[in-house]
């Protein structure tokens, strides 16, 4: 769904490039993936990793607690200011797929509470492999699953494999423990998604995000060279 | 009139943050008052000739075309916990992002300028219906099917309640729905004084407590 009528000056209704007052909005990245994966931890990685360069904040959707948003806290990731929390009624994929709305109020909130910001990052509730974010909540989403949920997740596909626009295959220092074969992943991985890009993570060692951190970067400088869009009326 | 865009409002898939909301009926659940589909109805009945009711009124008098500034007031005084009040203006705010979508209306943006923080739910509802072309009647049926659906799907979930039963407890109650809807509407027609201003106490009290816990699934 593209609204490109005029909505006057009171707030953009969906994905506007634009916030009310003219200028380009943060760029918006969903990561989404099945419980366990390793959402959490890679948005703390990429935290780490992009904090002293762009001004960015996080969203997360836990399904029942604020324990994400918290763990982010405590791991002192980012000022608690740039940190929210959205409650998703025991349905983490409806808050992030068919209703939306309180995550645009949150990422809309963060943007005019701290902004303005370069990046804001919006982390899916843990879920099942069907899940994946609206196009009028997020530019663009990564998927992460991991090698000790199974080395046959790849081939299996499903939306949030095949679609999504950076796979993460994360933990690959367990793949030997699990017997996990990473080649045959990124081999399913590459046959179910074509030319859409893949990363193996581990995350044991701070540089360990790092193909993760250089897409997003990649995704940014996309964003910031469109021209920016003409002010609202 | 409309009869569709009364559907496409009180569709419980149109995307105004409802999902996350229990009217209360998490903490029923916690509390041991609400067990089976016997409690839902109970409870379902309770909050519809209570705060449905009322929010019934103020979403009737918004579609009547009453001033919505007086309107939120109004909602403001009849509501005494802050975590309702909070969830409320946060669930208009969800709810005019979603209505200014569907039906492009001057009066949605003249309420969204006035209230940047949110307005009260049940006078954006209003607000939203008239720019539907809905009149009061028609608004407040779909308040009082909120009133009851939304605590009937929370139920499903969190007692893992037959889907069946629940909504069977709905349809039960729909004479009870028209009447409170029918009440709503006209006390709307006779202005903002003689909107009704019935409460329940209980789901105030538990609002207070469910918003102080650790672990919750729904947001009130």
């Amino acid at each position: 769904m593209h609204l490109d009528h005029d909505h006057s000056h009171h707030g953009a209704v969906s994905a506007d490039a634009h916030r009310p007052d003219g200028t380009r909005r943060a760029l918006r990245i969903g990561l989404g993936g099945p419980v366990g994966s390793g959402k959490t931890a890679t948005v703390a990685a990429l935290c780490r990793q992009l904090r002293d360069t762009l001004s960015l904040a996080v969203v997360t959707n836990d399904i029942y607690t604020r324990e994400d948003a918290e763990f982010l806290l405590r791991e002192a990731v980012l000022p608690p200011e740039r940190i929210r929390a959205v409650e998703t009624g025991a349905c983490p994929h409806t808050a992030i797929r068919d209703d939306i709305s309180a995550n645009l109020e949150a990422v809309e909130e963060l943007e005019d509470a701290v902004g303005p910001l370069d990046l804001i990052l919006v982390e899916s509730g843990g879920d099942n492999l069907t899940a994946t974010f609206s196009r009028g909540l997020v530019d663009a989403q990564v998927f992460v699953i991991d090698v000790a949920g199974g080395d046959d997740i790849p081939r299996k596909g499903g939306p949030g494999v095949t679609t999504a626009d950076l796979l993460v295959v994360n933990k690959t220092d367990l793949a030997p423990h699990v017997g996990s074969d990473l080649d045959r992943m990124a081999r399913d991985a590459a046959a179910q998604r074509g030319d859409l890009p893949v990363a193996f993570t581990s995350l044991r060692s701070a540089a360990g995000v790092g193909p993760v951190a250089d897409w997003v970067r990649a995704r940014l400088a996309e964003w910031t060279a469109v021209p920016a869009p003409a002010p609202a009326g | 009139m409309s009869r569709s865009a009364l559907l496409v409002l009180a569709d419980g898939r149109f995307p105004a943050g409802g999902h996350a909301h229990s009217g209360g009926a998490e903490a029923a659940v916690k509390a041991g008052r609400l067990t089976d589909a016997a409690g839902l109805e109970a409870f379902c009945r309770g909050r519809l000739h209570t705060v449905g009711l009322t929010a019934a009124g103020l979403a009737a008098g918004a579609a009547a075309g009453l001033d919505p500034h007086e309107l939120d007031a109004v909602a403001d005084a009849q509501n005494p916990s802050p975590a309702l009040r909070a969830a409320s203006r946060r669930l208009g705010r969800q709810l005019m992002r979603a209505a200014r979508a569907a039906w492009p209306d001057p009066g949605l943006d003249a309420l969204a300028a006035a209230f940047p923080r949110g307005a009260h739910q049940p006078v954006v509802l209003g607000t939203a219906a008239r720019a539907a072309g809905l009149g009061p009647e028609d608004t407040a049926h779909c308040v009082a099917y909120e009133t009851v659906g939304g605590p009937a799907t929370a139920v499903v979930r969190l007692l893992g309640l037959d889907p069946y039963q629940a909504t069977a407890v709905l349809a039960r109650l729909a004479p009870e729905m028209d009447e409170v809807a029918a009440r709503a509407a006209t006390a709307a027609r006779q202005g903002v004084d003689a909107l009704p201003a019935a409460s329940a106490p209980l789901l105030d009290i538990t609002a207070e407590q469910h918003a102080a816990w650790p672990v919750r699934l729904f947001a009130s």
